[in-house]
């Protein structure tokens, strides 16, 4: 008995598990991958975009209304960019949200089951749908339609660009908010409906303030597809360099400015570096706009959290 | 009391060896102590059970013994816990190692969703066995053990998850012996099932104590007398931190107790 | 009077309840309208000589058989960079991670690169993998840019896998003696498969409709053969979409159409599969 203790006691020292350290790094390696890559489009965007500052002051940059790029010197003004991105993503947020947040509310406190299995699923296939595609719809469908009705001399315009955007960022302001309604406890509800109040007055004055924090953050994160988005401005906003005064105008948002810039800019050149200066900005403004938006979600699940 | 006092007495001690025991053990859940000073000895190839009311830290205490308690975080256990002559929380203890040596039965069966065969040839296959004619053997014999084989043996390759509860408390059981243990745990390991499977499981119990040290957690009182040589009484204090209350020959605990509180707590329970 | 209040409120109830059946209806018809629109003006434009051909006369002939074929080795390419690391670092969240400050800035890094513009990545793939690692204007650098865009995605399906497996798969593999990775991956991994797949099935259905970064990290409009290596330029759906539909002047509605028509099958025929797959495995999990 003794000697098979002593056996045992032995065996029982920790083996150097040489393969198992090996994988257990490798995967703390990986995990690690989502701040090294986010880091890392940081660090490129800082390293090709600040050297644009050299020949531009930062004042001249957000704030010059003129991007000449293959001037001699060059100039880069970027504030007709940025009010273009500000135009199309406030109409296209002031679309969406009624919208959305109506859908939401319908489908989580109205309708019957019936609707709702038919609807969740359109609103997957709306997401689904590629931006290039909602692009080819604005540009051949919808631009013609505005034209006529704003009596335009092009439909190709801001307003054009936001309601296609409205439509994209629809998917996620319906989801994320009928997922906040849904976390407003049955009893509050209950309670509206003892002390008599209709289910609209229920809906209106209990479950909508209840989950207001995620309806907030819904909007965000729809703000903040908005703003990145790419395709459907590039061919349907219009592409024009001046600074947009209306929405029924042709104007150039920053993604829209990057995309259809980059291929003509010189490597390293001026040009090419300010276009990753306006790209480090769009970064920061998503950047931003998603923190807040999860702060906001943390708070409404924290809420009812027991 | 409707007891069967042969049935407790013929508990002949046959091993006086102690297998495992514990030294002043204190085990904390982050600033919350759950179990404070105890200290017990197990005796080998013998079926020792753990008896207390709801919360007392039955589970805790078993749970020292293959540091099953290592995966909650926050987790710190002061005081030795010995195996043998082995302190298993030395720092350089191996637990991989140690759990194979001490498996452990859940209160709720647990099998993979894999095939029967799979099953039970997951712990000698992780060990490094590939051989698939050893792996047949090791299989069988563990079904046989396990009081199994002849109910499974045309359906090896069934998913497990079609097994009765009973059954699927009987092939985690196989799953353990597979590996050969030299200690099993077991945290109420009949308390999700009918009273028939829990007869074959005590049954079960009973015919392997004879080849391993078996230690039981139960809330039931029949079985802890039916089943076990040894018994202890777990009880929480004003600060709900469990303590050994008493600890003695099952026989004793249930006829005889020494303490006012496991007299209280065993015929309010059991008379 | 009291009859009179009560009818108010119940107009002012069904007032409300239309407007939200109104938005609901602006949200979901538009869409239905998309989707017959395409499939009734595309479907003129497709043939066996259409999805079989090369693109001839900058691309108002022929067909669009690279552009195809180009799509599903970017979907490859994403899939192949982006669901082993995606599934580690999932694993690595569930498994290993504490909860301290490193974990909650993993987290933080996640949520917000799913939140990074295409256009962005295409920059930073522009900048990384075209001329930083000189992989040029191909296959490789398109896909581990899409990748980098996937990662977000990768990485939250696959740690929502592994997190419904019930610990009693842990607990049971981990009291016999194995080592956690043994537990994971022959435990956990096989029942978190179907989550990884359908996370992964959705990752190669953006990838697929993706325009933005491929536009910068250099798609071509029309080659003269199908790309033999990862170091080759590409066609793809989407790019050749944009380009045929934005630049090629005289360019037939048909044919534009067409293209949006197989582009959208291709993705939403993925999406149907991974939807597929969750309610296959939801059923199965609490269906017995
Ligand atoms: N992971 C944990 N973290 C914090 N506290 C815990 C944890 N697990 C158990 N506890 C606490 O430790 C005490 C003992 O729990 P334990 O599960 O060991 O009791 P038990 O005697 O097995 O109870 P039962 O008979 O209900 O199974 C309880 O107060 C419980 O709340
Ligand atoms: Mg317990």
């Amino acid at each position: 008995m003794a000697i098979a203790s002593a056996g045992l006691s032995k065996s029982l020292r920790r083996r150097w598990r040489f393969s198992e350290k090996l994988i257990e790094s490798f995967i703390l390696l990986n995990g690690l991958l989502a701040i090294i890559v986010l880091l890392g489009v940081l660090f490129l965007l800082l390293r090709e975009g600040l050297p644009a500052f050299a020949y531009t002051s930062p004042w001249q940059f957000f704030f010059g209304t003129r991007w000449y790029p293959v001037s001699e010197p060059p100039t880069f003004g970027i504030l007709s960019f940025f009010m273009a991105t500000l135009w199309v993503t406030l109409i296209a947020t002031a679309i969406a949200v009624p919208l959305g947040v109506g859908c939401a509310a319908y489908l989580a406190e109205v309708a019957p089951a019936s609707v709702r299995e038919t609807v969740k699923p359109i609103v997957e296939l709306l997401a689904g749908i590629p931006s290039i595609v909602m692009g080819l719809i604005g540009l051949l469908l919808l631009s013609p339609l505005v034209q006529g009705l704003f009596n335009l001399n092009t439909g190709l315009c801001g307003l054009t660009a936001a309601i296609m955007l409205a439509m994209m960022s629809l998917p996620i302001i319906v989801t994320v908010s009928e997922d906040a309604l849904r976390a407003v406890p049955k009893e509050f509800r209950e309670a509206s409906y003892a002390l008599g109040a209709t289910q609209w007055e229920t809906v209106w004055h209990v479950c909508l303030p209840g989950a207001l924090s995620g309806i907030a953050a819904a909007i965000m994160l729809g703000v903040g597809r908005a703003i990145g988005e790419t395709m459907t401005v590039l061919m349907v906003a219009g592409g024009a360099l001046a600074v947009p005064y209306a929405p029924t105008q042709p104007m150039m948002p920053m993604t829209a400015a990057i995309a259809s810039g980059i291929g003509n800019a010189v490597r390293g050149g001026p040009q090419y570096q300010a276009l990753f200066a306006i790209a480090l900005l769009l970064f920061l403004m998503t950047f931003a706009v998603n923190l807040v938006a999860d702060r906001v979600l943390e708070r409404q699940k924290r809420k009812f959290a027991r | 009391m409707n007891m069967n006092h042969a049935l407790l007495n013929n508990r002949a001690a046959h091993n006086n060896e102690t297998k495992l025991k514990t030294e002043q053990v204190s085990l904390f859940y982050g600033t919350f102590q759950a179990l404070r000073n105890i200290s017990l000895d197990i005796r080998e190839k013998a079926i020792t059970a753990i008896i207390g009311p709801s919360g007392c830290g039955k589970s805790s205490f078993l749970r020292l013994f293959n540091r099953m308690n290592d995966l909650i975080i926050g987790a710190r256990v002061d005081g030795r816990v010995v195996i043998d002559d082995t302190n298993i929380y030395d720092r350089d203890i191996d637990v991989v190692e140690l759990r194979k040596r001490v498996g452990m039965v859940f209160q709720k069966p647990n099998p993979f969703p894999m095939s029967v065969l799979e099953n039970v040839a997951f712990g000698p296959r992780r060990h490094g066995k590939k051989n698939r004619h050893e792996l047949e053997g090791i299989v069988e014999r563990s079904l046989r053990q396990a009081a199994l084989w002849d109910e499974v043996k045309d359906k090896l390759g069934q998913s497990a998850l079609a097994l009765s509860g009973g059954q699927q408390q009987r092939l985690c059981i196989a799953r353990v012996l597979a590996v050969e243990p030299e200690v099993i745990l077991m945290d109420e390991p009949c308390s999700a099932l009918d009273p028939i499977a829990t007869l074959r499981i005590e049954d079960l119990m009973r015919s392997l104590s004879s080849d391993y040290t078996i230690v039981i957690v139960t809330h039931n009182m029949q079985q802890a007398a039916r089943v076990s040589d040894m018994a202890a009484f777990l009880m929480m204090e004003k600060d709900r931190a469990g303590i050994l209350v008493e600890y003695g020959p099952t026989s004793q605990i249930f006829t005889n107790p020494q303490d006012k509180r496991t007299e209280d707590y065993i015929t309010g329970r059991f008379g | 009077m009291a009859a009179l209040t009560i009818s108010r409120r119940e107009l002012t109830q069904r007032t409300a309840f239309s407007l939200l059946v109104l938005a609901t209806a602006i949200v979901t018809v538009p869409v239905l309208f998309i989707i017959i629109y395409i499939v009734v003006n595309g479907a003129g434009a497709l043939s066996w000589e259409f999805l079989t051909q090369a693109p001839s006369q900058a691309g108002k002939a022929g067909g669009i058989f690279p552009a195809i074929v180009g799509t599903f080795y970017l979907m490859l390419g994403t899939i192949i960079f982006s669901l082993p690391v995606g599934v580690l670092a999932g694993i690595y969240l569930t498994e290993y991670a504490r909860a301290n400050w490193l974990t909650r800035l993993i987290n933080m890094a996640i949520l917000n690169l799913a939140g990074v513009p295409s256009i962005v990545y295409g920059l930073f793939g522009l900048g990384l993998f075209v001329l930083a690692m000189k992989f040029g204007m191909s296959l490789l650098a398109a896909s581990l840019t899409l990748a980098c865009q996937a990662l977000a995605m990768t990485i939250t399906t696959s740690r929502e896998a592994v997190i419904a497996v019930p610990r009693e798969y842990r607990e049971g593999s981990l009291a016999i003696g194995t080592t956690k990775w043994q537990t994971i991956r022959h435990v956990i991994l096989p029942q978190a498969l179907p989550g990884v797949i359908t996370g992964a099935i959705l990752a190669m259905s953006r990838a697929a409709g993706e325009t933005a970064p491929i536009l910068v990290v250099g798609a071509a409009f029309i080659l003269p053969g199908l790309p033999t290596s990862p170091f080759d330029q590409f066609m793809a759906l989407p790019y050749h979409l944009y380009t045929a539909a934005a630049h090629v002047p005289g360019m037939s509605k048909v044919t534009i159409w067409g293209i949006a028509l197989v582009l959208l099958v291709v993705v939403l025929s993925f999406n149907s599969l991974a939807v597929f797959i969750r309610i296959r495995v939801r059923q199965r999990r609490f269906g017995s």
